[in-house]
C-alpha cells in the first residue's frame, strides 16, 4: 500500500467517522436524559436525507404530511391527559406547537416543492420537518412509557423504528436517492482533495461535540437534563419538568440525525432502510464511549470510521463483521475492569 | 409447584389439532412457526424476564443450530438425529465464549453488546464460503424415523411441539429448584444472592447457555422444516423480534413465551394477508401497523399479555407446607463455651477522600450479642460490608475463628458461618416468603441445574424447603409462608431476612437495623428470639437505632462516630459515657 491510498482511506474513514460521531452523540444524549436506546435514530438520518433530496429534486416529501399527522396525534394525547382540568393556556400552546406549526410547514413545503427551491431552503425545511417528527414521536410513543424499565423503552423504540422504516418505503419508494452538495467548492492539498462537503461535515461535528459538552457540563439546564436521567422523581421534586427534558433530547437527536443525513446524501446514495445500519455504527461508538462520555464517543466513532474504511479496502466482504466485532475486545476490557458494588436496578 | 394438569390438557389439545377435520394445512405451518419461535422466546424468558439479562443476539444462536446441521447433513451426510446433539453443542459452546465476555456487563451494555455480536455473526454467516454465503445451503435431508420421512409441515409438527413441551417442562423444573431460585434472584442485583453463596457470574452464564441451547434446538428444527437455510432469518431484525415476542407474552413467564410467539406469528400473518385488501399500496404497510401496535400494546400492558390473562384466574396462595421433619446437616460448632469468633483489627475503608471506617477494632465472642451503634453516617453499614466481603478493606485485618478473611469474597465468608440481613431489604418481591428464605440455605443443598431439570433433586429440595419452613416458623411468620415477599409490610420483610440468614445455620448473625419498622410487641418478640439464639450457641452483631431495644438486649456495645470507635463497653457504662452523649446530643450546654 502506498501513502496516497492510506491517506485516502484515512480521509474517507474520518468523514464517515464524523457522521458516526454525531449519531453516537445523539444516542448518548437521548439515553442519558430519557433512558431510551434510540433505534429510530437511523430513520431520522434517512428522513432528513431523503426529504432534502426529494425537495431538491422538486418532489413533495411525504414526511411533511407525517409530521402533521403525528402532530394531531400528539395533540390528542395532550387533550386526553388534560381532560380533567382543561387549562386554556396549555391547550392553546399544545394546539400551536402540535397542529398550527406542522400545518404551516406543510403549506410551505407544498409551495416550495413545486418550484425546485434553493439548497438553503431545502435544508431548513428538512430539518424542521424531521425535528417535529422527533418531538411528536416522543410525546406519542415514549412519554407515556417514561416511568417503565429500559427494556420496555427499548422494545417501544424497536416498534417506532419498524413503523418509521415502513413509512419510509411508502414515502420515498425503494429507489435510492442522492442530493445536491451543500457546498460545491473544493481544493487539493498534496494528493488529497478536500470537498466543501467533507469540510462542512467536520465543522458541524466539532461544533456539536463542543456545544453538547459545554451545555451538559456547564449550564444549569444541561445539568437539569442529566438529573432527569439519574432520578426522574427526584428531578421533578426539585422543580425540573421531566417531560420537557425528554422533548428537548428528542428534538436535538432528530435535528442531529437529519443533519447527518443531509450531509451524507450528496456523498452516498441512501435508501429508505440505509439508516438502520448507519445508526448502528453510531451505536458501536456510543457503547465504546460507555453511553456517558461525549469526547470518548467522538474518538470511538472516528476509530469505527477508519477501521471501516481500511477493512473495506482489504477485506470488503468482512467489512461489517470487522466493525461489529470491534466491540468484543472493548466489552472484554470493560468486563475485566469489573464493576464495583452495584445497587439493584429497576 | 403448579399442577401438571393444564399442561397435559394443552399437550393433548396440540396433539389433536392436526386430526380435526377441516383444519387448513396452512394453520399447521403457522403452528410450526409458532413452536419454533416459542422455543427461542422461552430461552429469552429465562434470560431476560427472570434473569434480567437482555439479549438481542438470540437469532445468531438459532443460526448456529441451523447451520451446524445444514453443513453436517449435506456436506458430510450425517443423519439429522446425529447432528442434533452437535447443533446444541455448537450453540452452547458459542454461548460459553460470548457469555464469558457478555454476562459480566451490567445494565444497558449487555443488550447493546448482544446486538453488536448478533450483527457481526449475521454478516459472518452471509460471507463464509462453506456456509454458502448469501445463498445459504439447500437440499437438507428431512427428519426421518425408519422409512417415515417428515417431509410435510404436518409431519414435523409433532417433533416441534414435543420439543416445545419438553423444553417448557425442563425450564419450569429448573426455575422451581435451588438453582432456579439463584437465577430468579439475579434480577434484583447480586449483593444479596452472593451473601448466601450464590456465584452470580456462573448463574448468569448458566441461563445464557440454557437460552442459547433452546435457540439452537429451534434452529435445528428450522433447518429440517425448511430444508434450506439462508442468513436472513438470523439477522438483527430476527433477534429483535424474538425479544419482542418474549415481552409481548410476558417476559417473566415460560408460557408467556409460547403465548407471545402465537400472538406475534398470527398477527404478522393476518396483517400480511389482510392489510393489502384494506389499504392497497406498496408493501410494508404491515410493518408500519406492526410497529404501531407494538408501541400501543406496551402502553396498555407493559407487563405482557400472559400475566394480564392470569389476573382473571382466581388467585392460588395456599401452597403445600413442606414436611418439616426432614433435616439438613448442621454445621459443627466450635467446642467450648468461649473464644473469639470475629476479630476486627484496625479496619479502614476509604472512598476517595472520605474515610468511612477509620482504624476500627473490636471483637465478637462466642455466645454474645454485640451492638454497633452510632449516629447516621458513622460507618456501621460499611463495617458490615467489610466483614461480609461486599467491600474490601483499604487496610487492617478481619479474621473469623483466627482465619484472615479480609480479601475473601462474600461467597467464602458465608461458608464460614457468617450470615447477614440488609439495612435496605433485599428480597425478591415476586418470589414467595418460603422461596426467599430457601435462598439462605443455598450452600446446604447440592443439586445442580441438570438434576433440577430432570427432577432428580427432589429429596435435596424437600430438605431445603423444610429448613426454610422451620426458620419461618421460628421467626413467627408461618401464616405468610406462601405469600409473595413483596406483599408483606416492611417490618415483616425484615423478619423474613432474618429467617433467610438463619437458614445458613450461622455461628455469627449480622443484623442491620432489624427492629426498624417493627411495632412494640414485634420488637419484644425479636429480642426474645435473639436471646434464644444466643443461648443456643450463636453470636449476634447488630446495628440498631432503637436505644431501648439495644440497651436491654446487648451484652456489649461498640459506638462509632464519623468512622471512628469512640467507646466500647456494657450498656450501663455506655449510657453514662460523656463521649457517647456528646456524639448523639452535641456538646452539653
Amino acid at each position: 500500500m502506498n501513502t496516497t491510498i492510506m491517506l485516502f482511506l484515512l480521509q474517507d474513514g474520518i468523514t464517515n467517522g464524523a457522521i458516526y460521531a454525531l449519531l453516537g452523540l445523539a444516542l448518548v444524549l437521548v439515553f442519558a436524559v430519557t433512558r431510551v436506546i434510540l433505534i429510530p435514530q437511523g430513520e431520522f438520518v434517512t428522513y432528513g436525507a431523503l426529504t432534502y433530496a426529494s425537495l431538491a429534486a422538486g418532489q413533495m416529501p411525504g414526511t411533511a404530511k407525517l409530521a402533521l399527522a403525528l402532530g394531531i396525534g400528539a395533540f390528542a394525547f395532550d387533550l386526553f391527559v388534560a381532560r380533567k382540568a382543561m387549562h386554556t393556556r396549555l391547550i392553546v400552546r399544545s394546539f400551536l406547537t402540535n397542529i398550527v406549526l406542522p400545518a404551516i410547514v406543510l403549506a410551505l413545503t407544498i409551495y416550495f416543492a413545486a418550484q425546485k427551491p434553493p439548497v438553503a431552503i431545502c435544508i431548513a425545511l428538512s430539518l424542521v420537518i424531521v425535528a417535529m417528527i422527533g418531538l411528536y414521536l416522543y410525546r406519542i410513543a415514549f412519554q407515556p412509557l417514561a416511568h417503565t424499565s429500559v427494556l420496555v423503552l427499548l422494545i417501544a423504540s424497536v416498534g417506532v423504528h419498524l413503523a418509521l422504516q415502513g413509512l419510509g418505503l411508502l414515502f420515498f419508494g425503494a429507489e435510492g436517492q442522492r442530493g445536491p452538495a451543500v457546498l460545491s467548492t473544493a481544493f487539493t492539498a498534496g494528493s488529497l482533495r478536500f470537498t466543501g462537503q467533507s469540510i462542512t461535515v467536520y465543522a458541524i461535528t466539532i461544533a456539536f461535540i463542543v456545544g453538547l459538552w459545554l451545555f451538559f457540563g456547564l449550564t444549569l439546564y444541561g445539568k437539569a437534563l442529566r438529573a432527569t436521567a439519574v432520578n426522574r422523581l427526584g428531578a421533578r421534586l426539585a422543580g425540573i419538568r421531566t417531560t420537557l427534558s425528554g422533548q428537548i433530547a428528542f428534538l436535538l437527536a432528530s435535528v442531529i440525525g437529519a443533519l447527518s443525513g443531509i450531509m451524507i446524501v450528496p456523498i452516498t446514495t441512501l435508501y429508505y432502510d440505509s439508516g438502520f445500519l448507519i445508526g448502528l455504527k453510531g451505536f458501536v461508538a456510543a457503547i465504546i464511549g460507555g453511553l456517558v462520555s461525549y469526547p470518548l464517543t467522538a474518538v470511538a466513532a472516528l476509530v469505527v470510521g477508519i477501521v471501516e474504511a481500511f477493512s473495506s479496502f482489504y477485506a470488503s466482504n468482512y467489512k461489517e463483521v470487522i466493525v461489529f466485532m470491534l466491540l468484543i475486545p472493548v466489552l472484554l476490557l470493560r468486563s475485566l475492569a469489573a464493576p464495583a458494588v452495584e445497587e439493584e436496578k429497576d | 409447584m403448579q399442577s401438571r394438569l393444564p399442561i397435559l390438557i394443552f399437550a393433548l389439545l396440540m396433539a389433536a389439532i392436526p386430526f380435526v377435520p377441516g383444519v387448513p394445512p396452512f394453520w399447521i405451518v403457522l403452528l410450526d412457526n409458532i413452536g419454533l419461535a416459542a422455543l427461542v422466546a422461552m430461552g429469552l424468558v429465562l434470560l431476560t424476564g427472570v434473569g434480567g439479562l437482555t439479549s438481542f443476539g438470540q437469532a445468531a444462536f438459532v443460526g448456529f443450530g441451523a447451520y451446524t446441521t445444514a453443513v453436517l447433513s449435506t456436506a458430510y451426510g450425517l443423519s439429522p438425529w446425529l447432528t442434533l446433539p452437535l447443533s446444541l453443542a455448537v450453540s452452547g459452546l458459542f454461548a460459553v465464549l460470548l457469555g464469558l465476555i457478555t454476562v459480566r456487563l451490567s445494565g444497558h451494555y449487555l443488550p447493546l453488546g448482544t446486538l453488536a455480536w448478533g450483527l457481526g455473526l449475521f454478516y459472518l454467516f452471509s460471507k463464509l464460503e462453506f456456509l454458502g454465503r448469501n445463498d445459504g445451503i439447500s437440499a437438507i435431508p428431512p427428519l426421518s424415523i425408519g422409512s417415515f420421512k417428515m417431509l410435510s409441515p404436518g409431519s414435523i409438527y409433532y417433533a416441534i411441539w414435543v420439543a416445545v413441551l419438553v423444553s417448557a417442562l425442563l425450564t419450569m423444573n429448573l426455575l422451581d429448584s435451588r438453582t432456579g431460585r439463584a437465577i430468579r434472584a439475579l434480577r434484583r442485583g447480586h449483593v444479596a444472592a452472593e451473601a448466601f453463596g450464590v456465584h452470580t457470574p456462573r448463574a448468569k452464564l448458566l441461563v445464557f447457555i440454557h437460552a442459547a441451547v433452546l435457540a439452537g434446538l429451534s434452529g435445528w428444527l428450522y433447518a429440517h422444516l425448511q430444508r434450506a437455510v439462508t442468513p436472513t432469518p438470523f439477522g438483527a431484525h430476527a433477534g429483535i423480534e424474538y425479544l419482542f415476542i418474549a415481552v409481548v407474552g410476558g417476559a417473566g413467564y415460560v408460557w408467556g413465551g409460547v403465548l407471545g410467539a402465537a400472538i406475534v406469528v398470527i398477527l404478522k400473518e393476518v396483517l400480511q394477508s389482510y392489510l393489502p385488501l384494506i389499504l392497497p399500496g406498496s408493501g410494508q404497510v404491515e410493518t408500519i401497523v406492526f410497529g404501531i401496535m407494538l408501541v400501543a400494546l406496551l402502553q396498555l400492558a407493559p407487563g405482557g399479555v400472559w400475566p394480564w390473562l392470569m389476573s382473571f384466574l382466581p388467585e392460588r396462595t395456599s401452597g403445600k407446607k413442606p414436611d418439616t421433619s426432614l433435616k439438613l446437616e448442621q454445621r459443627s460448632r466450635p467446642a467450648g463455651q468461649s473464644g473469639v469468633l470475629l476479630q476486627v483489627e484496625k479496619a479502614r475503608k476509604q472512598f476517595g477522600g472520605v474515610v468511612a471506617v477509620n482504624n476500627v477494632s473490636f471483637d465478637v465472642q462466642a455466645r454474645e450479642i454485640v451492638a454497633l451503634i452510632g449516629p447516621n453516617g458513622a460507618g456501621k453499614s460499611t463495617t458490615f460490608n467489610l466483614i461480609t466481603g461486599v467491600l474490601s478493606a483499604t487496610s487492617g485485618s478481619i479474621s473469623v475463628l483466627g482465619k484472615k478473611v479480609d480479601k475473601a469474597p462474600p461467597q467464602e465468608i458465608v461458608k464460614l458461618g457468617i450470615s447477614r440481613t440488609f439495612q435496605h431489604v433485599k428480597l425478591v418481591p415476586d418470589m414467595t416468603v418460603l422461596e426467599n428464605v430457601a435462598i439462605g440455605a443455598h450452600l446446604r443443598g447440592h443439586s445442580g441445574p441438570l438434576a433440577s431439570m430432570l427432577r432428580l433433586d427432589r429429596t435435596d429440595e424437600a430438605k431445603l424447603l423444610a429448613e426454610a419452613a422451620r426458620q419461618i416458623e421460628r421467626v413467627g411468620l408461618a401464616d405468610q409462608m406462601h405469600q409473595l415477599a413483596g406483599s408483606l409490610s416492611l417490618g415483616q420483610q425484615r423478619i423474613v431476612e432474618i429467617a433467610r440468614a438463619l437458614c445458613v445455620d450461622p455461628t455469627l448473625l449480622l443484623l442491620d437495623e432489624p427492629a426498624a419498622g417493627l411495632r412494640h410487641m414485634e420488637k419484644q418478640r425479636l429480642a426474645t428470639l435473639l436471646r434464644e439464639l444466643r443461648d443456643g450457641g450463636m453470636s449476634v452483631l447488630l446495628v440498631e437505632h432503637d436505644m431501648g431495644f439495644v440497651m436491654n438486649l446487648a451484652d456489649r456495645i461498640v459506638v462509632l462516630d464519623f468512622g471512628t470507635k469512640i467507646a466500647e463497653g456494657t450498656p450501663a457504662t455506655i449510657k453514662t459515657n460523656p463521649e457517647v452523649i456528646k456524639a448523639y446530643l452535641g456538646v452539653a450546654a
